[in-house]
């Protein structure tokens, strides 16, 4: 008798990864039965590959039961645009593009210079299409480990009717008891890949082995270092004067808008080879890529504030 | 590796709290450079003298600013071993509501002391909480030990001074370090100034935590989160009810029951993400498939027949209020989450407020405010189905929302039933407008005609002392001599007439004063009532007794006086085995009390056919 309780003890664990399947799962699963209209953040990048692919497991052999969003600043790589496109006709998706160039062409949003980052535009078109959508809940790939604002958010965060985020005004969370009750006209952000760090989303993208954008393994590409970031140059990112192009093997670690994107110098053209660099990498994927999070210490808060994901 | 760690850490500033994360996570090369670059920044343009490592935690602007910690922060480092994550909690503002919320999905609590300064208020309070939140273990650092030039004694007095506080406390299990956070002692690799130490070092502790024991494996518990209907040609009939297994481990071909409809069905298929797998257990996110098309919905909680969750719509339980705008009112409607169901519940009433400080209890409290925590009755509009939270602490928490503005106002651990009679006190509420209605037959008349006496048998002992196997054989001897016996025992009638009752020290008292009551009315109809009961408490039993002599019935006190330790071999239900697991904390003889009786009608430790004859001789 004895002897079978403990065989049982030891066949009844999770291992790290199940564990964060089964919460972020449990998550999803939470919303969709508790919210009108959910939506889920789409940009082609890893971490909604990721969610996007929690997702149908948490629902299966159903499909994914709510549409996708794309915030599309205009500045894409091709392949990640190819990548989506191919990812909603394989999954019978449907998708709703939110356009920063098409607020830029119809003057509701206004730049200053048409190759500006438009990171921070991106805010504007993913209000507006949350609320022309009529959406309830909007899933996001963020992650706690990525910035110092984000260490401080809630898995379900509630936004105002202005889609803004009062960092000091959160309510508690406790247990996995969520509250993401509203009135009609707010909404609440949804993170169910909160507690996933990058080397457990690669790890894990590695055994599910899900398909991702190409640009993620190493690839040779026409890149320019521009304050220590490797830009690839292209029509958002023409070559600075004076500046000489090298071709050179490089990845990207996270994929945004292209002409404040920076490529890594990597050899690895696999995931296998991915987790090996992403487990002895010395600097931050934001800090090492994203142009945009270097303004401050508060970036990011800044912007989560005005209702950034 | 083996699975994740979640520690809530708790502490001041002044504790060395940041620097010990900052230095588990520097050296387990969880820091990356631009971010130290970054606080190193920070940190200058301020004027500290030495980089702060606080700043890797305080992610909000305000928090850098004043230099304070405001809201619970997430961190995240891993090791071959393991993965952790800490819910690093302020040590003063809001620190009860940081703390709790921190606390409640944690595995572990880390709690820092200065050698310097010894356990001091904050650190009881902050025990305190770990232990009403039921974090199963608890790590007391006792930092800053290179100030005190390591020694060992002023170590050894920190350490039983907490010992000793922490055992009145439900904490499990409990481990010490000696450390400087800041010279790295005993954090990561083991510290040649304390050669004393035959303990591991910090990190060796954390990964060793062995935590897959702390849930529980016994009670089968799914609350359904969604439906699953595919409404493809491929999946025409698959009707599939999502959720995450709270407790227990489930097997297909388990029979179970779906509460509320306590209709039961087999399970006939348990798919995961990642398969269709043969038993189930916590934390897996699964989809059940019945045998039977049952109707089944969001809310609804699948368990086993024989093992059913609590069902009532009244329940006692400590809140931690968290509203800064309002205080706990009594009375109102407001929406209670607890598992997968919303549901419309008021507080009936405010029992104490609790010092978390002294751990005096307020009776007079009229309110909770932002940071109280108190006991307090909750009547719900429909029945929960629930479970202690000391026993589930999924089945066992809920959270309250205010209605008016959506805002998570307070969050509760449910203590066990309520039954109507407990909501003012133990004490049986003397109803004035109601008058007795004397039967018009006396009893002399009655027992004359049946030619029978009634009397009561009232057993009492330790779980496992042999009470019903005695009171079974005394009552099958009595009815084959052809009286009338009925035996009442208490496990029985826990599932009826006291399903509603716990068993904390009023829904005992409540437990015998019913039994006792019933016991009188089947003696006075002309029946030997034999109550089978621990009750443990001696002056509950005299209640029962002085309610029989007052109306002239006779009342048999037997004392079955079997030896704990032949209980414990017993241990017919496994309950023993719990207690010391820590499963159960409140068993008689274990964890609760038992009054034994001073001069009961009869006291045995006979065997079963020598007791039986001495229970029937009383009656003689």
């Amino acid at each position: 008798m004895e002897e079978t309780t403990s065989v049982r003890q030891a066949a009844v664990e999770l291992s790290d990864l199940d564990t964060l399947e089964a919460e972020s799962i449990h998550v999803i699963r939470e919303v969709v039965a508790e919210f009108e209209h959910p939506v889920m953040l789409f940009s082609g990048g890893k971490d909604s590959v990721l969610m996007l692919h929690l997702a149908r497991k948490a629902f299966r052999p159903a499909p994914v039961p709510f549409p996708i969003m794309h915030v599309d600043t205009g500045h894409n790589f091709p392949e990640v645009i190819e990548f989506r496109d191919r990812t909603v006709a394989e999954l019978g998706l449907r998708l709703e593009v939110a356009s920063v160039q098409e607020r830029i062409d119809s003057g509701r949003i206004k730049v200053e210079h048409p190759l500006e980052s438009r990171n921070r535009h991106q805010t504007v078109a993913l209000l507006e299409g949350i609320q022309e959508g009529g959406f309830d809940a909007v899933f996001g790939g963020g992650r706690r480990d990525e910035d110092k604002a984000r260490a401080k958010e809630r898995v379900l965060s509630f936004r105002d009717r202005f889609g803004q985020w009062d960092p000091k005004n959160q309510r508690p969370e406790l247990w996995r008891l969520y509250n993401g009750r509203h009135r009609k006209g707010e909404h609440i952000r949804v993170f169910p890949i909160s507690d996933w760090t990058e080397l457990d989303v690669w790890r894990y993208l590695a055994r599910e082995q899900v398909d991702l954008p190409r640009i993620y393994f190493a690839h040779e590409r026409e890149v320019v270092e521009v304050e220590g970031l490797l830009m690839a140059v292209n029509e958002f990112f023409p070559l600075p004067e004076g500046r000489e192009v090298k071709r050179q093997m490089v990845r990207y670690r996270t994929v945004g808008d292209a002409t404040a994107t920076g490529a890594v110098s990597s050899t690895a053209t696999d995931y296998e080879a991915v987790i090996d660099e992403t487990a002895i990498s010395r600097i931050t994927e934001r800090g090492a890529t994203r142009g945009d999070d270097r303004f401050s210490e508060a970036a990011m808060e800044d912007r989560k504030k005005e209702g950034y994901f | 590796m083996s699975g994740l760690l979640r520690i809530a850490t708790a502490g001041s500033v002044d504790d060395g709290k940041s620097t010990l994360i900052g230095r588990l996570l520097h050296d387990t090369k969880s820091i990356f450079e631009d971010q130290m670059a970054s606080i190193e920044r920070t940190s200058v343009a301020r004027g500290d003298e030495h980089t702060d490592l606080a700043l890797l935690t305080d992610g909000l602007r305000a928090e850098r600013e004043q230099g304070i910690t405001i809201d619970v922060a997430h961190r995240y480092f891993a090791t071959p071993r393991r993965k952790f994550v800490i819910a690093d909690t302020p040590g003063h503002i809001q620190y009860t509501r940081n703390m709790v919320t921190g606390a409640s999905t944690a595995n572990l609590a880390l709690l820092l002391v200065d050698a310097r300064k010894g356990v001091l208020e904050q650190t009881r309070r902050h025990s305190l909480l770990a232990s009403l939140l039921r974090v199963p273990h608890l790590i007391l650092c006792v930092n800053k030990m290179d100030l005190v030039d390591y020694d060992r004694g002023i170590y050894d007095e920190i350490r039983a001074e907490f010992g000793a506080f922490a055992a009145k406390l439900e904490i499990t299990d409990l481990g010490f370090v000696p450390i400087s956070a800041l010279a790295g002692d005993n954090v990561v690799t083991r510290s040649e100034n304390m050669p004393w130490f035959d303990g591991q070092p910090l990190l060796g502790q954390l990964e060793d935590v062995h935590i897959a024991s702390d849930r529980n494996l016994v009670d089968n518990r799914f609350p359904v989160q969604t439906v699953i209907r595919p409404q493809s040609a491929e999946h025409a009939d698959y009707r599939g009810y999502a959720g995450s297994i709270v407790g227990g481990i489930f097997k297909q071909g388990d029979e179970v029951m779906v509460l509320p409809s306590r209709k039961v069905s087999t399970i006939a298929q348990i798919d995961t993400p990642n398969g269709v797998v043969e038993q189930a257990f916590p934390p897996m996110a699964v989809t059940m498939l019945l045998e039977d098309e049952l109707d089944i919905s969001r809310g609804d909680m699948i368990c086993r027949p024989s093992n059913q969750p609590t069902a009532n719509r009244r329940f006692e339980a400590m809140v931690c209020w968290f509203d800064e705008t309002s205080t706990l009112r009594t009375g109102v409607p407001y929406q209670l989450k607890h598992t997968t169901r919303w549901i419309s519940a008021e507080v009936e009433a405010l029992r104490y407020a609790l010092n978390v400080d002294t751990l005096h209890r307020d009776l007079e409290a009229e309110t909770l405010e932002v940071n109280d925590i108190g006991r307090v009755t909750i009547y719900a509009n429909s029945p929960l189905f629930f479970d202690e939270y000391r026993l589930n602490r999924t089945t066992g928490s809920f959270i309250l929302v205010d209605p008016a503005t959506n805002l998570t106002v307070g969050a509760g651990m449910i203590i066990g039933a309520a039954g109507e009679s407990t909501i003012a006190a133990p004490e049986p509420i003397v109803a004035e407008n109601i008058t007795f209605h004397p039967s018009k037959l006396t009893r002399e008349e009655r027992w004359a005609a049946l030619e029978t006496s009634g009397a009561t048998i009232w057993m009492t002992g330790l779980s496992g002392s042999g009470k019903s196997t005695i009171a079974t054989a005394v009552e099958h001897s009595l009815v084959s001599d052809g009286h009338s016996a009925y035996m009442l025992d208490g496990d029985n009638l826990r599932h009826g007439l006291n399903a509603n009752l716990g068993f904390s020290e009023s829904d005992r008292a409540e437990n015998v004063r019913r039994v006792g009551a019933v016991a009188r009315i089947l003696a006075e109809s002309g029946s030997i009532a034999i109550v089978s009961l621990v009750s443990p408490y001696k002056a509950e039993r005299d209640k029962v007794r002085v309610a029989h002599e007052e109306t002239g019935i006779p009342f048999y006190e037997v004392f079955v006086d079997t030896p704990l330790q032949e209980c414990e071999r017993r241990d017919p239900k496994g309950l023993y085995a719990k207690a010391r697991a820590g499963e159960i904390t409140d068993l008689t003889g274990v964890g609760s009390p038992y009054e034994a009786p001073v001069s009961p009608e009869l006291k045995t430790d006979a065997e079963l056919e020598v007791a039986v004859r001495q229970v029937l001789r009383l009656l003689a």
